[in-house]
């Protein structure tokens, strides 16, 4: 025998169900009067240094029909590249951005829309410059566990080109998956689920 | 936060998710899954700044009654129909650590079984007096309360006689985005949990027990309210020794 590690096991993930509008945005889904406003739909103040953008797009499950019932999250770093998160050592983010968004996809058109703006460079683990993205975390019916992903930016094919995530995809085409269609100041980040079009998920 | 203000700061990335733990993506008894599963690899790496960093919520946000379902729906002077319990626990992280300052968000059936959703379409009846939305924060040592009424189990369209076992969805956030959870609390005793197709999406018996609340006497309010405990484990990190330095670090 040896001595036990003594590590927990982390709680396992289920479903976010049909309902999860009810808990995480629940003034989208008419319950009124619980919370001023949901959290994370405003992500911008007057006051935010950057360049403001749009990031909308659809999840597509594997007929390509958009999923009326999803909750996406984002994540980014402000326009100086620093996240603003006590894990952030490399100095204080501009303190009018949070640097994370919630959107639930559209009853109707399956749309999600943020209003952000774009974030800087920040180092990989060794020191290389990684392109400006957005992570992403997609939860919904039918996913058991929530989904990481990456957006990468259209405009930034040299930056993308030497990014340190990108260059470990080791099927050249499906690098496009986590680059946005559309043009500054309007980005269009599709994500599908499966099919030829799958994205690159993350275990990160 | 002061306990998080005090320690090192954590930049340490986090343990790589045991996926044999949590259910797979693809889960045919599951049906909705069939469509919405990635069925491609992972692509795996150890995390960067971009997930070892996350969003901070200040209490300061939270209302007064955003831990109370009972109440912070109803009307002035009413409440919420159904078993009135105390759902409580701690956020903690694979090595044991508390988890100060984690956003809880919670949110099910009233007690009969009904979501208030325009898309659900139970014939239970909605009651006038509850929402189902609470969240709080953990304290200093990871300790989190709320105030409910025992949901009701339900009917749902998957196999013709499918049935939900009694359950409150539970979102947390933990201090870097990687820890990002979304999972479900089940009530000690129900023999409805082990018939269910979401739970048995996951593969390994004890990771469906770690989800099972059990009633906790000691804490429950005499003439008031029976308690359950739900403790939440978080990924663990390693600490920033085992790390190269990063730039300007």
């Amino acid at each position: 025998m040896v001595q036990a590690l003594g590590t927990l096991k982390e709680t396992a993930s289920q479903t976010a169900g049909p309902y999860v509008h009810i808990g995480l945005t629940p003034n989208f889904c008419g319950i009124d009067g619980v919370y001023d406003a949901d959290l994370g739909t405003k992500m911008v103040s007057e006051r935010t240094l950057g360049e403001r953008i749009t990031v909308s797009g659809r999840v597509l499950d594997g007929t390509g029909t958009p999923l009326r019932d999803a909750l996406v999250e984002i994540w980014q770093a402000d326009a100086a590249g620093l996240y603003n998160s006590p894990s952030e050592m490399r100095g204080a983010a501009d303190p009018t951005f949070s640097g994370w968004g919630r959107c639930a996809t559209g009853a109707e058109d399956g749309l999600f829309r943020f209003d952000t703006i774009k974030p800087g460079h920040v180092p990989f683990k060794d020191g290389r410059p990684m392109a400006p993205h957005i992570t992403f975390w997609i939860v919904a019916r039918g996913i058991n566990i929530g989904l990481h992903t990456r957006m990468y930016f259209p405009d930034e094919a040299e930056a993308n080109a030497a990014d340190p995530l990108l260059l470990r995809v080791e099927h050249r085409h499906r690098v496009a998956t986590l680059v946005a269609a559309g043009s500054a100041p309007n980005y269009i980040f599709d994500i599908h689920l499966q099919g030829e079009k799958e994205t690159v998920f993350l275990d990160i | 936060m002061s306990d998080r203000a005090n320690r090192k700061p954590e930049t340490g990335a986090f343990f790589p998710r045991d996926r044999n733990w949590h259910a797979p993506a693809l889960t045919p008894g599951y049906k909705t899954s069939v469509l919405r599963s990635p069925q491609k690899a992972l692509l795996s790496l150890d995390g960067t700044i971009s997930e070892i960093t996350g969003p901070v919520f200040g209490h300061s946000m939270l209302g007064e009654l955003d831990n109370d379902l009972i109440h912070n729906f109803a009307k002035p002077g009413e409440s919420a129909i159904g078993e009135r319990i105390i759902v409580h626990g701690r956020v903690l992280d694979e090595r044991g650590r508390a988890v100060p300052g984690a956003l809880l968000e919670f949110w099910q059936a009233n007690a009969g079984g009904r979501y208030r959703h325009k898309k659900e379409s139970y014939l239970a009846a909605l009651d006038p007096n509850f929402g189902g939305c609470g969240r709080t924060i953990t304290d200093d040592d990871g300790f989190y309360s709320f105030r409910t009424i025992k949901p009701g189990p339900y009917p749902w369209p998957n196999g013709v006689n499918d049935w939900r076992p009694a359950h409150i969805h539970f979102s947390v956030f933990g201090h870097g985005f990687a820890q990002r959870l979304i999972t479900q609390m089940y009530f000690e005793g129900d023999p409805m949990i082990w018939k269910c197709p979401i739970v048995n999406t996951i593969a390994d018996r004890r990771a469906i027990e770690q989800l099972i609340a059990p009633l906790d006497w000691a804490n429950t309010i005499p003439m008031d309210a029976r308690a359950y405990k739900f403790d939440i484990v978080l990924r663990g990190r390693r600490s920033t020794m085992f790390e190269n330095r990063m730039e300007g670090n």
